[in-house]
């Protein structure tokens, strides 16, 4: 009786390779256009952050440019950490995140080719609109986290290792709040969206950007408290993966669309990008 | 309610992004329930009909993967395809294709375990006929599977439950990404955790609304095969 056993393995074994190849050709309609468009290397695959694809800001940008030079970019959107860490892996041919050490460490480790900082905003800390912890008046985050720390109000915390998170976790400093110690300082390992809902609902501050926020702010009870405070300055970077570690890239689509962000045309859209909808600007270009 | 005024909406305008997401849902769905099934159903009607050693350990590891986590089963299938994984020279990370593949490691046991029990449960009768009119047992395989249609159609329309209303797994291998591998669920997910909850919701009103459509067609379908 092994026999059966055996032939019902192998007859597993052939049948789904069998499967695998009927795969690739029963489905021809399916991935005709993204194989075609890999051969002629006109796709280019963008590896970034929520802040900048869920604000709307990339799905202004990236037509005009697809438009104007013919490439399709795909873009991938998650938390830093795992943007990173999908370039890292060889699935990206260029990256845009916002969290300076994770980009020094992907350029230490040979991914990267040149780190890019391009354009800027402001972390924002909203929270509810009666301010228990009185942190309106504060200087800058810094100093709003001690009193939330001290008056123990409730704080939701990414928790995701992405770069909102990382900046929360640079301005606590080195005693960062332990959310199996302290109760008050929940840590949600959720996107941005997902914890200001819930710093909604359970009237807690919480770390923004600030696109994010005016996105959602009509569905939210929550209140802008503090901006612009030295520590909250969000630097947005473009780095283009380096091929001389990673095999198989798109290394001109990835150089042609850097060219582009960093154009004046691209600048002069994202300068206004935010102005029609929310009357100020979301993001702000850094000095040339 | 609002999610229902926005479905209907949706729905009315014939929303194009929609269609679209709509379309790789289905071939998507589609594929993975049918290669599932023309693996799982053979299998799981010959583990249901035969008895021999290991049969028990057999059964044990085929309930053990109809537990798999899909988010695991995401994990394993990105290792696979990703750039410098064993098949990552395919190309096929970020696909429909490789969706479908970590699909069909999910339902596929799923489908097997089922089908095994119920032809344990009730293909004694039919096996007994079969072997009374002396059939080879490639024939009596296919008259188990045709005689019990009526309760394998659940079995794959089980399948196809798992594969429409899967998140885990597509996240990881597909991307969710815009006009190619984004489904319904990775964009429920995304308006989610945009805080869009009510135009989330609508897309859940609308995904239920064609699960209701595939299964009204399933069920026609076989009534046709069972009076033609």
């Amino acid at each position: 009786m092994k026999k059966l056993l055996a032939i019902l393995l192998a007859a597993l074994l052939v049948l789904s390779l069998a499967a695998c190849g009927s795969k690739t050709e029963t489905d021809p309609s399916a991935t005709q256009s993204e194989q075609s468009s890999e051969v002629a290397n006109t796709t280019i695959r963008l590896s970034t952050t929520t802040s900048v694809n869920d604000s709307g800001l990339l799905p202004y940008l990236l037509p005009v440019f697809e438009k104007a030079t013919g490439y399709k970019v795909e873009v991938q959107s998650a938390g830093t950490g795992a943007a990173i860490q999908k370039a890292i892996d060889g699935n990206a041919d260029l990256i845009l995140v916002h969290a300076k050490a994770s980009e020094e460490e992907f350029i230490d480790g040979g991914y990267g080719v040149e780190r890019l900082p391009f354009m800027y905003n402001y972390f924002v800390i909203v929270g509810p609109k009666d301010d228990p912890a009185g942190i309106a008046d504060c200087e800058d985050a810094a100093a709003a986290f001690a009193k939330i720390r001290e008056s123990e109000s409730k704080f939701i915390s990414r928790g995701d290792e992405s770069g909102t998170h990382k900046a929360e976790l640079k301005i606590w400093g080195e005693d960062a709040p332990d959310a199996s110690k302290d109760a008050w300082y929940i840590s949600a390992g959720q996107g941005m969206g997902a914890c200001l809902t819930m710093a909604s609902e359970q009237q807690a501050y919480c770390l923004t950007d600030k696109a994010t926020f005016l996105s959602m702010e009509k569905d939210l009870n929550l209140g802008l408290l503090l901006e612009k405070g030295d520590d909250m300055k969000n630097t947005y970077s473009l780095i283009a993966v380096n091929p001389e570690k990673i095999d198989g890239l798109n290394v001109d689509g990835a150089k042609a669309l850097i060219d582009w962000m960093l154009s004046d045309e691209a600048s002069e859209l994202i300068a206004k990008y935010g102005q029609e909808e929310y009357g100020v600007s979301l993001f702000y270009l850094l000095e040339k | 309610m609002d999610a229902f005024r926005q479905a209907i909406h949706l729905l009315i305008t014939l929303d194009p992004e929609l269609l679209q997401i709509l379309g790789v849902t289905m071939r998507m769905s589609f594929f993975s329930t049918t290669i599932s099934c023309l693996i799982g159903l053979p299998l799981g009607t010959l583990l249901g009909t035969h008895s021999f050693r290991g049969k028990a350990f057999l059964k044990k590891l085929l309930h053990t993967l109809m537990g798999l986590p899909p988010v695991v089963a995401g994990l394993l299938v990105y290792a696979l395809f990703t750039h410098y994984g064993p098949f990552g020279t395919l190309n096929l990370l970020f696909t429909v294709r490789v969706m479908v593949i970590a699909q069909c490691l999910l339902i596929t046991p799923v489908v097997t375990g089922l089908c095994a029990s119920y032809m344990e449960q009730s293909a004694t009768g039919i096996l007994e006929t079969a072997r009374g009119m002396g059939l080879p047992s490639s024939r009596v395989l296919l008259l188990c599977l045709s005689e019990s249609r009526t309760s394998l159609l659940s079995v794959v329309l089980n399948a196809f439950g798992r594969s429409i209303a899967e998140v885990g797994a597509v996240s990881i291998v597909g991307g969710n990404i815009q006009w190619k591998t984004r489904v319904m669920t990775t964009a429920i997910m995304l308006e989610t955790n945009k805080g869009n909850f009510s135009f989330a919701l609508a897309l859940g009103f609308i995904l239920l609304l064609l699960a209701f459509l595939v299964n009204v067609a399933a069920s026609l379908i076989v009534k046709e095969v069972r009076y033609a």
